[in-house]
C-alpha cells in the first residue's frame, strides 16, 4: 500500500479535469444557448475521441489486434458490453497464440 | 418527502440500476489488474477508482501510464476523453427541478455514462428525485471502487494480463461504445477522419497527441459533412 507523490498528484489531475467536464454542462446552459452546429460539433465528439484511442490498436499494432477489433465489433453489433469484450479479449489471446505474437 | 417516500425512492433506483452495477464489477476488476500490472499500488488504483469514477478516461490513462506519472499528460488526456460529460450534464441539468443548487452539482460530480443514460430514462417517465438518483448513483459508485481494489489486488497474483488477452479488454470496451454511437453515414465520416488523424499523429508525436489530433479531425468531418448537406438543402 505505497502512494507515489508523482502518481498522487496524476490522479487529482485527473479527478479535476474530469470534476470540470460533469460540472460546465450545467454552468453553460445558464449562459450559452447551444445552437445546432455547436451541438453537432459536441455530440461528434465522443465516437471521435473514443476512434482516437482504439485507432493504433486496431490498425497498426499487429493482425492480432486487427481480428479481435473487427470480431468486437461485429459481436457488439448484436450483443451487449460484457459478452462481446469477453470475445474480442478470446479472440485476441487466440490469435497471438496462433500468429505467436 | 416523507422518510418512507425517500427510501422507496432510493430502492426504486437501486433496483432500476441493479443489472449495471452487476455489469460494472468484472470491469472494475480489470481496470485494477490492469493497474497493478502497470506498477499501481492497490491504494493508488483504488484512489483513482473513487476520485475519478469514469472508466474510459481511467483505461486511457492506464494506455499512456509512465514511471513517474505525467500529470498534465493524464488530466489532458481525462479532459478529451470526458468533454462528452459536458453535453449530458447540460441535458439532464434541465430536467432536475427536484433538486436544490448544491444536490445538483453534487449529483454532478456522479455523472458517469450509465448513471446518466438511466437518469435521462427516470427523467422522461416521471419527475427525478434525488433520492432516486441516489439509488442509482451510490451501488454503481460502492461497486467500481471495491471491484477496482480487488482487481488490484488480485492482479500482483494474476501476472502478465497481455497473455491471456486481457489488456484488449479496454481497446474492447471501446469498440464497443464506439458502435453504440453509430447513426449513420456521418458518423463513418467522423470515425474515418478521427482514425486517419490519429493513426497519423501516433507514428510521427511522441506521447497522447493522437487522441486530441483524431478528436479534433472527428469533429472537424462533422461540421464539413453538415455544411454540406445545408449546401445540398
Amino acid at each position: 500500500m505505497t502512494l507515489d507523490p508523482d502518481t498522487f498528484l496524476a490522479i487529482v489531475a485527473m479527478a479535476a479535469a474530469t470534476m470540470l467536464t460533469r460540472v460546465a454542462g450545467i454552468v453553460v446552459i445558464r449562459f450559452v444557448t447551444i445552437g445546432s452546429q455547436q451541438k453537432r460539433a459536441l455530440e461528434a465528439i465522443p465516437p471521435a475521441v473514443l476512434m482516437a484511442v482504439i485507432a493504433p490498436t486496431a490498425l497498426v499494432t499487429g493482425p492480432a489486434e486487427t481480428l479481435a477489433t473487427v470480431a468486437t465489433a461485429l459481436a457488439a453489433m448484436r450483443l451487449p458490453l460484457l459478452p462481446a469484450v469477453a470475445i474480442g479479449v478470446f479472440v485476441v489471446a487466440v490469435a497471438r497464440a496462433l500468429i505467436g505474437a | 418527502m416523507k422518510r418512507a417516500g425517500i427510501s422507496q425512492e432510493f430502492f426504486g433506483g437501486m433496483r432500476a440500476m441493479a443489472p449495471l452495477t452487476i455489469a460494472v464489477m468484472p470491469i472494475g476488476l480489470v481496470f485494477g489488474a490492469v493497474a497493478a500490472g502497470k506498477g499501481l499500488s492497490s491504494l493508488e488504483a483504488t484512489l483513482m477508482s473513487a476520485l475519478v469514477f469514469a472508466g474510459g478516461s481511467q483505461f486511457v490513462a492506464m494506455d499512456i501510464w509512465t514511471h513517474p506519472a505525467s500529470s498534465g499528460a493524464l488530466a489532458f488526456s481525462a479532459l478529451l476523453v470526458n468533454i462528452r460529460h459536458l453535453l449530458m450534464s447540460a441535458s439532464i441539468g434541465t430536467k432536475m427541478p427536484a433538486f436544490s443548487s448544491p444536490a445538483k452539482y453534487a449529483a454532478m460530480l456522479l455523472l458517469a455514462d450509465e448513471i446518466w443514460a438511466m437518469a435521462e430514462v427516470r427523467a422522461g417517465e416521471t419527475r427525478l428525485t434525488p433520492a432516486w438518483y441516489a439509488g442509482l448513483a451510490v451501488p454503481f459508485y460502492c461497486a467500481w471502487v471495491l471491484a477496482s481494489l480487488a482487481g488490484a489486488a488480485a492482479g500482483a497474483f494474476l501476472g502478465d494480463p497481455q497473455a491471456i488477452g486481457l489488456d484488449f479488454a479496454f481497446p474492447a470496451v471501446f469498440t464497443v461504445l464506439v458502435m453504440g454511437f453509430w447513426k449513420g453515414r456521418d458518423t463513418g465520416a467522423v470515425l474515418a477522419a478521427s482514425a486517419a488523424a490519429a493513426v497519423l499523429a501516433y507514428q510521427l508525436i511522441p506521447g497522447v497527441w493522437y487522441i486530441a489530433a483524431g478528436a479534433a479531425a472527428g469533429v472537424a468531418a462533422t461540421l464539413v459533412t453538415t455544411r454540406r448537406q445545408e449546401a445540398c438543402a
